[in-house]
């Protein structure tokens, strides 16, 4: 019990060092290494470091999620420069077409443990923290490094403490949490530090909902972002794991450079208008909104408690515009197929798309035309983001995105809830 | 070792924008091209004026936005050894020693120091005369201060295969 984060515990394990405090700088080992799409690019230039073997392949994983299946011949061309990569260096793990989202692939193959430091070439690496691991984004320049020489240096973060109290009302999820977070403190709000969440809503959080926490800091600007791993966590992750784990807790008297506090009881759906993920209002001051799209799926918000949300809001009822729903992997679609979920969605009109990225940042399967506004379960609304400038992205939770596409317009979900 | 260096002087959370703006990242490429716009929407007057050997003294989040690297290499190729701030935004504290430029954490010193002023930089002793006074400074770990040696990540690692092939 001297006062330390979790950010600083888990930096000093992957360090090989007894303790380490915000500022350190340490020379990091971490447990995984992963890259997606951007895997031969990042071959490019660990080529020109004039590396020959990745180090420690066996702690390497790749994941085709980006652009899947390959929408244009340049695509296709980039996956099979990753294929050939894979096996040249031997790759421990690739994930094919169609299992999904890295992020969610990686926790669902219980690649990532608690205690645990994962780098990625994608910066909603921070997604790891769900399950009470450090995970936090790299450049590809520092991705190529990484497979050159299983370390890289880093700066150990302050951490702010965000405390949520209460529980949430029907209808309401992680994802409103989120959006108040960041709308309230700003896309900066997190600035470069690691995030702890505390408090005694989180452990009333559905499996599927916790990720959305430290998935949408990336869009507060945080480096890293933890949840304290429950029961809950280690029971899903015991039949999946490979290896050992020691779960890592800050300690009572740790230091935090900011704080913030939410009680979540008394919140309401939330959403983010056109352009930055911090432009927040609550739901009702956006109802009524004429939409065109509504996307269901991501990283953020594709899995099954997502599909069963909108599942929830669209049984018996027609949808009055497109509604793209990709689940987040093979996992979710299956399991989403098995209780009946999908033959909800395809019944009330929803278009399924196979297991990826899908139109999340605008490679294909759901890219709006110039003006045409979409409701997005994603995490990014940024000007373009979807592919098309002009085409504004109203972020919202699966329930939001599904009572919007039954109404043609943003609604709220907890008037289709009730009846 | 004393170097004496002429400070330039800036404020808290200035982003990445303003020291590189965005839409010259993929158009310029060569050192004085972007050297020539190296803070142009913080400080228009910065990149004629800049001597070689001159240091930015900052505030707090020094670099915050978005991860471009040019934000970084402007004020290297504008001939900037070193930037002092009281913090730094993470990505582009990680981007000056990937790039190979000092980055210096000294919360305190910007207080004491206006545009213009010389300050006397100790890298041995980690320390910073100025106004009067002494700032202390952490170190940067043997290994990191191995890649600001070498020029960066990228030529560090070159050597280290280079050399062990
Ligand atoms: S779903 Fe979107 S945010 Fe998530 S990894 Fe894919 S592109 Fe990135």
């Amino acid at each position: 019990m001297t006062g330390y984060t979790f950010a600083e515990k888990a930096l000093a394990r992957a360090a090989g060092v007894q303790a380490a405090r915000a500022g350190d700088i340490l020379d990091i080992t971490p447990d995984l290494i992963f890259s997606h799409d951007n895997s031969a690019a990042i071959r490019r230039i660990f080529e020109q470091i004039g590396a020959r073997r990745i180090v420690r392949p066996e702690r390497v994983a790749v994941t085709l999620d980006h652009a899947v299946p390959a929408p244009t011949p340049q695509h296709a061309q980039n996956h099979a420069e990753i294929r050939a990569w894979v096996a040249q260096q031997r790759i421990g793990r690739l994930f094919e077409v169609g299992r999904g989202i890295c992020h969610q692939v990686l926790s669902e193959e219980g690649l990532v443990l608690p205690g645990e430091t994962v780098f990625g070439a994608d910066s909603h690496t921070t997604h790891f923290g769900w399950l009470g691991a450090f995970g936090a984004g790299v450049g590809r320049t520092e991705l190529a490094a990484l497979w050159a020489t299983g370390q890289l240096w880093w700066r150990v973060p302050e951490t702010m403490r965000i405390t949520l109290t209460g529980r949430l009302t029907p209808g309401v999820t992680a994802k409103d949490i989120s959006l108040r977070i960041i709308g309230d403190l700003g896309v900066d709000g997190g600035a470069y530090r690691a995030i702890e969440f505390a408090g005694d809503a989180l452990a009333t959080l559905s499996l599927d909902e916790r990720p959305v926490l430290p998935n949408m800091m990336a869009e507060f600007g945080a480096q890293s972002a933890y949840l304290p791993p429950d029961d809950a966590v280690f029971d899903y992750l015991e039949p999946r794991r490979q290896r050992d784990y020691t779960p890592l807790y800050p300690d009572p008297d740790a230091h935090y450079d900011a704080e913030y506090t939410l009680d979540v009881s008394a919140l309401e759906p939330q959403i983010a208008l056109p352009h930055q993920p911090d432009n927040v209002v609550p739901l009702s001051q956006a109802l009524g909104q004429p939409i065109q799209q509504a996307f269901l799926g991501t990283c953020t918000n594709g899995r099954h408690d997502d599909l069963r949300a909108a599942a929830q809001v669209l049984r018996g009822r027609t949808v009055r515009c497109r509604l793209i729903v990709i689940p987040a992997s093979s996992q979710v679609l299956l399991a989403a197929l098995q209780d009946g979920t999908l033959q909800t969605l395809i019944e009330a009109g929803a278009a399924i798309g196979t297991p990826g990225c899908g139109p999340c940042m605008g490679n294909h399967m759901g890219v709006p035309a110039p003006d045409e506004a979409t409701i997005s379960s994603a995490n990014r609304n940024f000007r373009g983001r979807m592919g098309t400038p002009d085409a504004p992205i109203y972020l919202a939770s699966p329930y939001v995105v599904a009572a919007s596409a039954a109404a043609g317009c943003i609604a709220d979900p907890r008037e289709f809830l009730s009846c | 070792m004393l170097t004496a260096h002429r400070c330039w002087v800036y404020g808290d959370n200035v982003n990445t924008d303003v020291i590189f703006p965005g839409k010259y990242t993929y158009t310029l490429k060569t050192p004085a091209e972007i050297a020539a716009h190296a803070l142009e929407d913080l400080d228009p007057g910065f990149a004629s004026a800049v001597q070689p050997g001159d240091v930015i003294v900052a505030g707090r989040n020094w670099g915050c936005g978005s991860s471009r690297e040019q934000a970084v290499t402007a004020l290297k190729y504008a001939g900037v050894p070193v930037i002092i701030a009281e913090s730094f935004g993470g990505i582009y504290f990680r981007n000056c020693i990937n790039q190979g430029i000092l980055p210096i954490v000294c919360p305190g010193l910007r207080a004491h120091v206006q545009t213009g002023d010389t300050l006397l930089l100790d890298l041995e002793a980690a320390a910073i005369q100025a106004g009067g006074q002494i700032f202390t400074f952490p170190r940067l770990s043997p290994s990191v201060q191995a890649i600001l040696d070498a020029g960066g990540l990228v030529p560090m690692l070159q050597r280290r295969f280079a050399e062990g092939a």
